[in-house]
């Protein structure tokens, strides 16, 4: 295991919001920053995103670094007038930025002095994506752990229920919810909700099944509430789903024989669906710089399911914790490294040879330029590849490099 | 960092948060650069604070030397590392490397990136081509000789732009001495006071270096921009008049087309066409003149960013009776376009972004411009070429000749109205209608999709909702299925990703 600290070639947490926004339908996002984080969130989701955006940047202009009392007014001001603008806002994230930790700008007083102006219609909560304390992923985490106190408490008389935690796209969503009530899963709630009002309740007798590694801060705000973390590998591929749900199942006790039954077709399907990826990866070593903390779980299913060969599975944090059945089934050859120094990650990348790397923008023409195959990694957190049914999705992600290179006669 | 990248030999030691490596992208990306720029970032985090953010700085600048070992190096902070007051200039002094070292001191809360970019090249220009004294400055040689300035990383068309301007110098017997930034080494700027004279393209970069010049080795400056056909023969002139060169040939150019593809009689349709013009002000300028004086449109509203350049588009608005918007906030934008209601924008990405939600044709002249403005193909601005790609790409957008009297005639046709933008582009159409056609009527009519299934379907992106009705509905009917459930929809995916 390989510990780095050197120069990161990372998004900070603020590109969290590009799919928060789209997830709680009637939450906005105001990031407190400079130009650059303007620049940043809007070349990220400004391009891909047409529809009016729920997030916006109040920019610290150089009168407000030289009062706080100047930004605060700023800031109250800007959040009038958008919320007189956008009456369909219920629930308002201030989020901070490297500059606004710098100057120590308090926007959790902010939230509060906020809230208490605009309530009851408006709930005004904080959390920083800033890039000198979050690395992109983190941002979710930051943002999820701020809103666990938002959920109403579930005393020990409550009927047990099972918490889904993490940002999935609505159509994952579905199909794990009807997966459940087949397994006989009376209630299942999912963590953000779709509206801002729905969070449900959490108690001693909330199981939470985490579907995304880099949730650790959230899944510990949601232990503090009482909540119990299922450990389990995360959903991704045949085998991770089915251990995913597995931990669900065998917390309501259901049968072995039950389970099976049940999940069986959606197994068999899944893994017909990871066939022909399957024959184009098989055998080949895979190099993964650090991007997402999806990294290790990834790595797993391309290892297990696809029999590709890790190198170096490259994570801006590794959560021990989160990750405990993952660490388990790593291939023992892999090396496993976490932070990053990027130049001479690449050294050691163009030492390996690998026949795949899977990366950031910022690198992947450049490697590509260099003779290498490679995965843009912000695909995989900006496609639905949760569950069974994405199985072959997400292994036709890895797959699809090779596709076209087998194409392509330039 | 458009300097930076654009040049070769020269490193940027940027002491920012890691976030801020995002800006790479822009390059790797957008512009399709197949190499990394050449910038290290410190990516200082919170933990950093307290503890010696100025050694990690020096750490970083020394690595950078050792890895890459630049003929230059310039230092510089972001937004953030503002803030932290760790002084990269004096820091980068202290190691002593063996190199020319030139610190940035941009205020980055008061100014905007083109002139922090025009800042970074005057300073480089400063130090490389500084006068030596007793040197004479022009070394002798038959032909007149300039330089071409401005062109950067990052900068709209500016490659094809410099092949352009080169080839129209050569024909008119003027040979370039160096390009900068472009392309070019430190050691290459030390060579620039060996020429006659400066063509600035991009006054945004290069104004506030040319000026230094002009005054430190006596070069005259060329500020006509030659993008349109007019400005193009205002060039050739102005380089005739100061270098004494014969311009006839080179205004001959059987090669510009614009002209007469303007004049002839399907370009009548192009006649006081609505456009609003909003861009960097080389390219908002250029584009007003060529709008109105070459294309015979009615240029409604015409504006830009580029504060420090406001003047210039001020005067031009004002020849055109109009009262420039100066701004960057996308939103005034926004409201001055809907207002206006022009039939055309030209604009930047973010214009482009305005007018498609607006249901307005769009043509891109200018960055901040995105992937799909960085052709593969030679695509200039500038020159007599250019003018016909300005003539092709602004014309394209809007609804062609013959057409737009048909859609007078036709309102009510359900495929052929005017909400449906011009046929030839069906990526201008807008979205489909809200209630598309059933889709319980299934290709198979003895198919049923049960309600789930439907609904379930709808989940699925427009654009793929087609084929994965189709295939679901091919796969139940192989099957001998009646009715289609959830199950035969995703029975049916994991049948045919195989
Ligand atoms: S790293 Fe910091 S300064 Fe840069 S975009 Fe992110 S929050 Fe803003
Ligand atoms: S001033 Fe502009 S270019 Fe400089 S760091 Fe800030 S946002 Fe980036």
């Amino acid at each position: 295991m390989l510990r780095e600290r050197g120069q990161r070639e990372v998004f900070c947490g603020l590109t969290g919001i590009v799919w928060l926004h789209r997830k709680i339908q009637d939450a906005f996002f105001l990031v407190v920053g400079s130009r650059t984080c303007a620049h940043l969130i809007q070349s990220a989701a400004g391009v891909m995103v047409f529809a009016e955006p729920r997030f916006a940047t109040a920019i610290m202009e150089e009168k407000d670094l030289a009062g706080l009392a100047d930004a605060n007014e700023e800031l109250d001001r800007v959040v009038d007038r958008l919320l007189e603008r956008r009456p369909d806002i219920k629930l308002l994230f201030l989020v901070g930025s490297c500059p606004s930790e710098v100057i120590k700008l308090d926007l959790s007083r902010a939230a509060q002095r906020l809230s208490a102006k605009h309530q009851p219609g408006v709930r005004v909560l904080n959390y920083s994506g800033s890039g000198i304390e979050t690395t992109f992923t983190q941002g979710e985490d930051a943002c999820l752990a701020a809103l666990v106190p938002e959920a109403p408490k579930a005393d020990s008389n409550t009927a047990p229920s099972l918490l889904v935690v993490g940002a999935l796209p609505d159509i994952v969503e579905d199909q794990f919810r009807r997966l459940f009530t087949e397994l006989g899963i009376p209630r299942v709630d999912f963590f953000p909700p779709r509206k801002s009002g729905e969070i449900a309740a959490v108690g001693p007798n909330t199981r939470m099944l985490i579907a995304q590694p880099f949730l650790g801060d959230t899944a510990r705000a949601l232990a503090a509430r009482g909540a119990n973390r299922l450990p389990a590998l995360f959903p991704f591929g045949a085998e991770g789903t089915t251990h995913w749900l597995k931990a669900a199942a065998d917390a309501w006790s259901i049968p072995e024989m039950d389970f099976r039954r049940i999940v069986a077709p959606h197994r068999e399907r899944a893994k017909r669906a990871l066939a022909r990826s399957r024959e184009t990866l098989e055998g080949l070593s895979v190099f993964f710089f650090p991007d997402s903390q999806l990294e290790p779980p990834l790595a797993r299913f391309l290892a297990e399911e696809l029999g590709m060969r890790p190198v170096e599975i490259g994570t801006p944090y590794l959560n021990r914790d989160l990750l405990s059945e993952e660490l388990k089934r790593l291939p023992a050859q892999a090396r496993l490294s976490e932070g990053q120094d990027v130049d001479k990650q690449l050294d050691r990348c163009r030492a390996d040879k690998p026949d795949l790397v899977v990366c950031g923008l910022g690198l992947a023409n450049p490697l590509e330029a260099a003779g290498m195959t490679t995965k843009w990694s912000i695909e995989l957190v900006f496609s639905p590849v949760h569950g069974f049914d994405q199985a072959g999705d997400l292994a036709a992600l890895f797959a699809r490099p090779f596709a076209r290179r087998a194409l392509l006669k330039v | 960092m458009r300097i930076a990248t654009a040049m070769k030999g020269l490193h940027y030691v940027l002491h920012a948060p890691q976030g801020d490596t995002y800006a790479d992208l822009l390059f790797t990306m957008i512009e399709r650069r197949d190499a990394r720029p050449p910038v290290t970032y410190t990516t200082f985090q919170a933990r950093d604070l307290g503890g010696d953010t100025a050694e990690l700085f020096k750490t970083s600048a020394r690595e950078a030397y050792e890895r890459f070992q630049p003929e230059a190096m310039i230092v510089g902070a972001s937004c953030t590392a503002e803030l932290i007051q760790d002084d990269p200039a004096g820091l980068a002094r202290a190691l002593k490397l063996p190199i020319p070292v030139i610190a940035l001191d941009l205020p980055s809360y008061q100014k905007k990136e083109n002139w922090g970019a025009a800042e970074t090249f005057y300073q480089l220009v400063r130090t490389f081509a500084a006068k030596v004294d007793g040197a004479p400055a022009r070394t002798p040689g038959p032909r007149p000789r300039c330089n071409i300035l401005g062109p950067t990383a990052l900068g709209f068309r500016h490659r094809d732009d410099v092949v352009e301007v080169t080839r129209l110098l050569g024909q008119l017997g003027v040979d370039v001495n160096v390009v900068a930034p472009l392309n070019a080494r430190p050691s290459d700027l030390s060579r620039l006071p060996d020429a006659d004279f400066n063509v600035v393209l991009y006054a945004e970069i290069a104004d506030v270096a040319a000026r230094w010049l002009e005054k430190n080795h006596g070069q005259k400056i060329i500020r006509t921009v030659p993008i349109g056909h007019n400005a193009t023969k205002d060039f050739i002139a102005e380089i005739a008049a100061i270098t004494g060169v014969d311009p006839a040939h080179v205004l001959a150019d059987a090669n510009a087309r614009m002209p007469w593809w303007s004049r002839s009689v399907d370009s009548n349709y192009l006649t006081g066409k609505r456009v609003f013009i909003f861009g960097d002000a080389t390219h908002a300028v250029a584009a007003a003149r060529v709008a109105s004086e070459e294309l015979g449109f009615e240029v409604v509203g015409l504006g830009t960013y580029s504060r420090e350049f406001a003047r210039d588009v001020r005067a031009a608005a004002e020849k055109l009776g109009l009262t420039a918007l100066v701004t960057d906030d996308y939103l005034e934008v926004e409201k001055a376009i809907a207002e206006l209601q022009p039939e055309l924008v030209l604009g930047t990405q973010m214009e482009r972004h305005i007018a498609k939600r607006l249901g307005v044709g769009c043509a891109v002249i200018s960055a901040p411009a995105h992937v799909q403005d960085y052709p593969a193909r030679f695509s200039p601005q500038m020159g007599f070429e250019g003018a016909n790609v300005l003539f092709d790409t602004w014309v394209h957008p809007l609804v062609m000749g013959l057409e737009e009297h048909l859609l007078a005639m036709f309102r009510e046709d359900f495929e052929f109205n005017d909400g449906a933008g011009a046929s030839h582009l069906a990526a201008h159409q807008p979205a489909p209608s809200p209630a598309p056609a059933p889709i319980s009527a299934p290709i198979a009519s003895e198919l049923i999709w049960s309600r789930e299934a439907e609904a379930e379907l709808t989940k699925i992106p427009f654009f793929v909702r087609g084929k994965a009705r189709r295939n679901t509905e091919r796969f139940a009917t192989e099957q001998g299925l009646a009715v289609i459930k959830i199950e035969t929809l995703y029975d049916a995916k994991s049948h045919y990703a195989r």
